[in-house]
């Protein structure tokens, strides 16, 4: 086949077709509406304020490796007048996260951003590892991402950040959308697709590339020669989102705006009023003073389990967890350290040390 | 390399590579005609498949072709804008195959 010109500059050769317009573009003219578009995210969204404090969520991984070098690149571009920071969560997975971090760590130097690294070890006292050897693999991303959750903000609180970013793509939040339908969780498919989540007491969190497809990331992080990590967790993945995944790459395959259209079809959910009233009102944990819906936040009820012996109960049966314990733990229990939130207090981080 | 056969430099990436022996980059050898036609991307894949392939198939190929999410670029250009499947190998093309189904 003949090379085709490039549908915005007419003169270069077309090196990708973009899924959401369908349009032949060069590398340059690629390079520069995939940076265009998240910047207008950004801005139409008012994320951020000129002086803010912002981590980005960084797993290694290839979402949050492009969007570290695209928000260094805006900030500088278009003067956001952000203080950016790389934070980063040691699960705890020999094989897996510490080869991830290290990916990070190098990322630390070429995009010249301070890093800290928070780990389930020093927060909660055990590593995935560890909670792998006690509960099975079975139900250990239920503890992964509720550690996760709460150990991204305690990062944040420690860096003294206004906000944090992650990678989060469009694939992700329709991925999102469709298991939220399947479980009938009304609760979060109303917030999974709002771009910024702020409640009180948690450090607001958004993600830039909300619209962003993962193909164009993906293609993005390979003709920049961007440097991240893509093995899969040595844990069983999470199986259920792996069939919506396995479903939603296969409706892109036969039409590439089904991405968009179901975040569309999130966004345009009404959760009627009587819905609403039976949800529970958040409150803090009584505990670690973590935002929760109970008297004792997910990952407190979790520790608990685990500290007792009875990690996978503490999945299956959270509630009679929760009703058999007080809110004051045995001595010789760990817990988690108490959540406050210092804005502006600055914890060490490590600089990035000259490449 | 004989004028019947193609070399072409094949490249796994993403997360790919661990299902190919946890290696890169290959240089393969296949016939100029595949099935009395000329050679071309959905030959390869299914050749791949038979003999490079060194664990769970339906993470790589699904009926004749890559599974969904998987992409596949032919001389730095993304394989949808030269015919995906169709397009006829030539010696010294230079394809890759990028994951995107893993890791965040």
């Amino acid at each position: 086949m003949p090379p085709k010109p490039c549908a915005l500059c007419h003169t270069e050769r077309a090196i990708i077709k973009r899924p959401k317009t369908g349009q032949q573009i060069c590398k340059d003219c690629f390079f520069r509406v995939f940076e265009t578009e998240v910047h207008n995210t950004i801005v139409d969204s008012k994320l951020f304020k000129p002086g803010d404090r912002v981590a980005i969520g960084a797993s290694g991984g290839k979402d949050s490796t492009v969007l570290a070098y695209v928000m260094k690149t805006l900030n500088d571009r278009y003067d956001y007048g952000l203080e950016l920071f790389l934070l980063s969560i040691d699960e705890g997975i020999t094989g897996y996260r510490d080869d991830s971090l290290e990916t990070v760590k190098r990322n630390q130097v070429q995009y010249g951003l301070p890093l800290k690294i928070l780990s389930y070890d020093e927060l909660y006292g055990w590593t995935m590892d560890a909670v792998v050897a006690q509960v099975g693999r079975k139900n250990n991303c239920t503890f992964c991402g509720v550690f996760r959750r709460q150990a991204l903000d305690r990062g944040a609180a420690a860096l003294g950040v206004d906000h944090i970013v992650t990678g989060h793509n469009a694939d992700d939040i329709a991925e999102t959308v469709l298991m939220n339908i399947m479980r009938g969780d009304i609760a979060r498919l109303g917030r999974c697709t709002l771009i910024c989540t702020q409640s009180e007491d948690t450090i607001k969190r958004s993600k830039p590339f909300k619209y962003a497809y993962e193909k164009e990331i993906v293609m993005y992080a390979y003709f920049k020669k961007l440097d991240y990590f893509s093995t899969e967790c040595i844990y069983a993945p999470d199986a259920y989102r792996g069939h919506a995944r396995a479903f939603l790459k296969s409706l892109e395959a036969a039409r590439p705006s089904a991405i968009i259209d179901i975040i569309h079809s999130g966004e345009a959910f009404e959760v009627a009023e009587q819905v609403q009233q039976g949800m529970k009102a958040q409150q803090t944990c009584k505990r670690c003073g973590y935002i929760s819906s109970n008297d004792l936040c997910k990952a407190c009820t979790l520790l608990e389990g685990l500290e007792r012996g009875l990690g996978s109960l503490a999945v299956k049966d959270s509630k009679k967890l929760e009703s058999d314990s007080t809110t004051a733990p045995d001595a010789s229990m760990r817990t988690i350290p108490f959540f406050q939130r210092t804005p502006g207090a600055a914890a060490a981080v490590e600089e990035p040390t000259p490449a | 390399m004989s004028s019947d056969a193609l070399a072409l430099k094949v490249e796994f990436t993403g997360g790919l590579e661990l299902l190919f022996d946890n290696k890169k980059k290959y240089t393969v050898s296949l016939p100029r005609t595949t099935d009395d036609a000329p050679t071309n991307l959905t030959h390869l894949i299914l050749w791949l498949k038979d003999n490079l392939l060194k664990e769970r198939p339906e993470l790589f190929v699904e009926e004749r072709t890559v599974r969904p999410g998987i992409l596949v670029l032919v001389n730095e250009t993304d394989w949808e804008l030269e015919g995906e499947g169709d397009y006829q190998l030539k010696d010294g093309d230079e394809i890759i195959f990028i994951s995107t189904l893993h890791g965040g």
